[in-house]
């Protein structure tokens, strides 16, 4: 079984899990994925690796709570265990060789931009960050985003904190000032990786884009994570999850990701209702 | 005196309008007396024809004979001695183009039911037999194997009862392999595979899920690192083809392995499941294929609520699955649309699959395989409306233990190559299954991990 060691609420609903997992912790790559299960008839749920220490054997996750297994997550405490953790998955992020990057991560994105900002800092690159949150209350890993990076631009939509407006916008300005970037690497929602990589196109700036399709096995079995990049089929367990932001089909992508948008609302208010009577 | 009647017996079923909307087993089995009858109709040939058509050889008379001297556990005991599955082979194996397709009563009339009494026997053996598998001594050699599908599950096993200590890594959370994600409940409850693995685990076998093999640790890493002597590949064939046709990836057009997958592993027919699947309740699927695996999506999508298509591009005649199957299918309402190929599917505004463009086929010249070649009617292409399409192409090796363990050899489709005695190009690594001949038979499988494991024993020993 896979043990919490640490659980913190880096937001109400953004938790950093650290899980005792020490053959994934030995080989985890910054870009990889795990694979969890919380409990028997659970469902297999992708999440990206945050953190390891290849030492203690852990490695740390965060996960924001949007529907019923991360809900279902969210109520497992330090020293419960998740029924299944499997991983390291997925291809690590090409990092090496670059001389000046800029990192954009939105949302909890964030928490998987941090790893592959890290990298790039750490193979000798100039690193520029640009971070979007909704509001001031949801900005996390602040201090950690600012100890990697030369440049750090910090958004929220509402203006309540850093800079009013999208992160297209923050990056427009930093390609406005001339900056050159051999790389651009977005993660955040689909939406979000779809307009950098618009915003970038014009500049013929290397655009990486970190994809988050529906899952389910991981290792290339199903087919259901697959994307149409550059007219080609991909596997985004296998062949990604980093691809080519100019060669994704965006529309395709974003509604794959909707298909079963009902059952799961359903889904999370049983959760929910569950959860509220086992309070009572 | 046999029985010279010249049908098989039987088999009792759930009532199709019933099984159709259910996951329960849709064959129930013999009873003691229509196995004693059918038992009676083996005229136990001295050439017995038969076993040649079984690939493992299985001592078909003998176990018939057990069987009309009310030795069950005898008959089993016989079975068991050249398979190690028989409660799963017994369900499965297309016995129309193996045991029973060289049965001499088969000549005029009806072969012999053997699958049938194989199962009845392995049934009769798990509710009564309450002998524990004993775990033998260790002979202190340890043993890797790759994969928890009848190959790897079937290697361990006869590893383990020589003394080795053997360790399957499986990559999904529960073993069995395709008898788990693919083959649905009701044509294989996943009791029955249970069974065999906790029968693995109380030998000693340990079984270590969640384990992707080539990611998390690597084939020279188990060897150098880890102490295996030596190790097993039974990683099966796993990666679904597609038809690279327009629409392909719409909503709603899935690979059979993940239809079959979230119905199987995931459990997304059953309300208390997390894993949604699509809700197919008065819609229509269209499943593109004719084999087995084209018949257990029609008849899972079945009892999902749909009405359901098999297109197929050449005749009901050579379709590749197995009879029974077959005609299950059809008795449950299935809709059978051969000599036709989709060229496209086309989406709705919201990218939704709306309808699948089919082309009519004729058959023409046999190809290479000596089946033949069906050929487009120029201008015979129609709309099929549907609102999700399944792919049961075809499955091949996942390439991921190849590229990630040196110097291991593999042929153009990406299938492990093998000698004689399952050794592949790497001292000490052997391999089996579906990953060596791509996509085949449990029964296939099985063998295969016979003989590995019969080749690691005689490699070990002499070492
Ligand atoms: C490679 C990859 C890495 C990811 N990394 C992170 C991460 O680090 N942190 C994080 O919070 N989230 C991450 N996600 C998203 C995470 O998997 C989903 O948030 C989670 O599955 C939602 O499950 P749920 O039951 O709580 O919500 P649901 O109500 O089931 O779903 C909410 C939304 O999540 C997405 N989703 C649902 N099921 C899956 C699935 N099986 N696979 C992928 N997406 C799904 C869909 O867009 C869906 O609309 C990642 C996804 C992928 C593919
Ligand atoms: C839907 C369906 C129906 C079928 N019906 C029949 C039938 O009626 N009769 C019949 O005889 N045959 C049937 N078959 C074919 C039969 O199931 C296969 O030929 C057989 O299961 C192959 O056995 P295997 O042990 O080689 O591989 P598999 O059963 O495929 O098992 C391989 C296992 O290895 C695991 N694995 C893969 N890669 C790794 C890795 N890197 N690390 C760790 N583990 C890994 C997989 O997760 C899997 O569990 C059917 C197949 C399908 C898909
Ligand atoms: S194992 Fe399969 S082929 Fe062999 S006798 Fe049994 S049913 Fe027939
Ligand atoms: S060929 Fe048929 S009748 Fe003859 S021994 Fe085999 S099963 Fe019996
Ligand atoms: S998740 Fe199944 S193939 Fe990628």
């Amino acid at each position: 079984m896979y043990r919490i060691v640490r659980k913190e609420a880096l937001k109400p609903t953004v938790i950093l899990y650290e899980i005792e997992a020490p053959m994934i912790a030995k080989k985890a790559e910054p870009g990889q994925f795990i694979i969890l299960r919380v409990d028997e008839l659970g469902e297999r749920i992708p999440i990206t690796i945050h953190d390891f220490d290849r030492e203690k054997g852990t490695v740390t996750i965060i996960v924001q709570t949007i529907g019923a297994t991360t809900e279902k997550l969210s109520h497992k405490q330090e020293g419960d265990c998740l029924q299944d953790f499997v991983g390291p998955l997925g291809k690590p992020t090409e990092t090496e060789g670059k001389k000046k990057v800029c990192v954009v991560g939105g949302g909890v994105g964030c928490a998987i931009a941090y790893p592959v900002l890290k990298k790039f800092h750490d193979c000798g690159a100039e690193v520029h960050a640009v971070v979007g949150f909704k509001n001031k209350d949801l900005v996390i890993l602040e201090d950690k985003f600012r100890a990697v990076s030369s440049v750090l631009k910090i958004c929220t939509d509402d203006g309540s904190y850093g800079q009013k407006g999208l992160v297209t916008q923050a990056l427009q300005e930093l390609l406005d000032e001339g900056n050159v970037y051999d790389e651009i690497f977005a993660i955040g929602p689909m939406i979000m990786m779809k307009f950098v990589s618009k915003t970038t196109a014009p500049y013929g700036i290397p655009t990486t884009v970190s994809m988050s399709p529906i899952m389910i096995d991981g290792t290339g079995m199903c087919g259901g994570c697959r994307l149409t990049v550059g007219g080609e089929t991909k596997f985004a367990c296998v062949d990604g999850p980093d691809f080519d932001g100019h060669q994704v089909d965006w529309d395709l992508a974003v509604k794959r990701n909707q298909m079963y948008s009902e059952f799961e609302r359903r889904k999370y208010e049983e959760t929910c209702n569950l959860f509220k009577k086992e309070a009572e | 005196m046999p029985n010279m009647s010249l049908k098989k017996n039987e088999m009792p079923s759930q009532d199709p309008n019933i099984r159709n909307k259910n996951f329960l087993e849709v064959a129930l089995g013999y009873t003691e007396e229509q196995a004693l009858d059918e038992a009676a109709r083996c005229l136990n040939c001295k050439n017995h024809p038969c076993v040649g058509g079984c690939p493992v050889n299985v001592k078909i008379p003998e176990f018939i004979k057990k069987i009309n001297e009310h030795d069950f556990e005898g008959a089993y005991q016989v079975i068991h001695e050249t398979s190690s599955l028989p409660a799963v082979c017994g369900r499965v194996c297309p016995q129309e183009s193996q045991c029973e397709k060289y049965c001499v009563r088969g000549i005029k009339g009806e072969p012999v039911g053997i699958g049938r009494l194989e199962r009845f026997v392995a049934d009769w053996h798990n509710e009564h037999s309450t002998e524990q598998p004993a775990r033998p001594a260790s002979n202190g050699h340890k043993v890797a194997i790759i994969g928890s599908g009848p190959a790897g599950l079937t290697c361990a096993g006869d590893l383990a009862k020589k003394g080795y200590e053997v360790t399957v890594f499986e990559a999904l959370h529960l073993a069995g392999g395709v008898l788990v994600y693919g083959i649905p409940e009701f044509r294989l409850p996943k009791s029955i595979v249970q069974k065999e693995v906790d029968g693995l685990k109380a030998m000693g076998v340990k079984v270590e899920t969640n384990m992707v093999i080539g990611r998390v640790c690597s084939i020279d890493e188990l060897m150098e690192e880890y102490g295996f002597e030596a190790v097993f590949i039974g990683s099966g064939a796993g990666l679904p083809m597609f038809m690279h046709i327009p629409g392909e990836n719409l909503k709603g057009v899935y690979s059979a392995n993940e239809f079959l997958t979230r119905i199987n592993l995931m459990k997304a027919y059953r309300a208390d499941s997390d894993t949604p699947i699509m809700d197919l309740h008065g819609k229509k699927v269209a499943v593109v294929g004719g084999g087995n695996v084209a018949m257990d999506a029609a008849r899972c999508s079945k009892r999902l609520g749909a009405d359901v298509y098999v297109v197929y591009r050449r005749g009901m005649e050579e379709l590749p699955a197995r009879k029974e199957e077959v005609e299950h299918a059809i008795e449950e309402g299935i809709i059978f649309k051969t000599l036709n190929n989709p060229v496209q599917i086309n989406g709705d505004s919201e990218d939704r699959v709306a309808s699948m463009t089919c082309i009519e086929m004729e058959l023409g010249e046999p190809d290479a395989s000596g089946r033949r070649r069906p050929v487009e009617k120029p201008g015979s292409e129609f709309d099929l409306s549907v609102d999700a399409v399944i792919m049961s192409l075809g499955t091949s090796p996942n390439p991921l233990i190849k590229s990630t363990t040196q110097g291991l050899e593999v042929n153009k489709k990406g299938g492990i190559i093998v000698n004689e005695d399952g050794l592949t190009s790497r001292e000490g690594v052997y391999a089996g299954g579906d990953a060596v001949t791509g996509a085949a038979t449990v029964i296939l499988a099985m063998g295969a991990g016979k003989l590995a494991a019969k080749s690691i024993d005689e490699y070990l020993m002499s070492k």
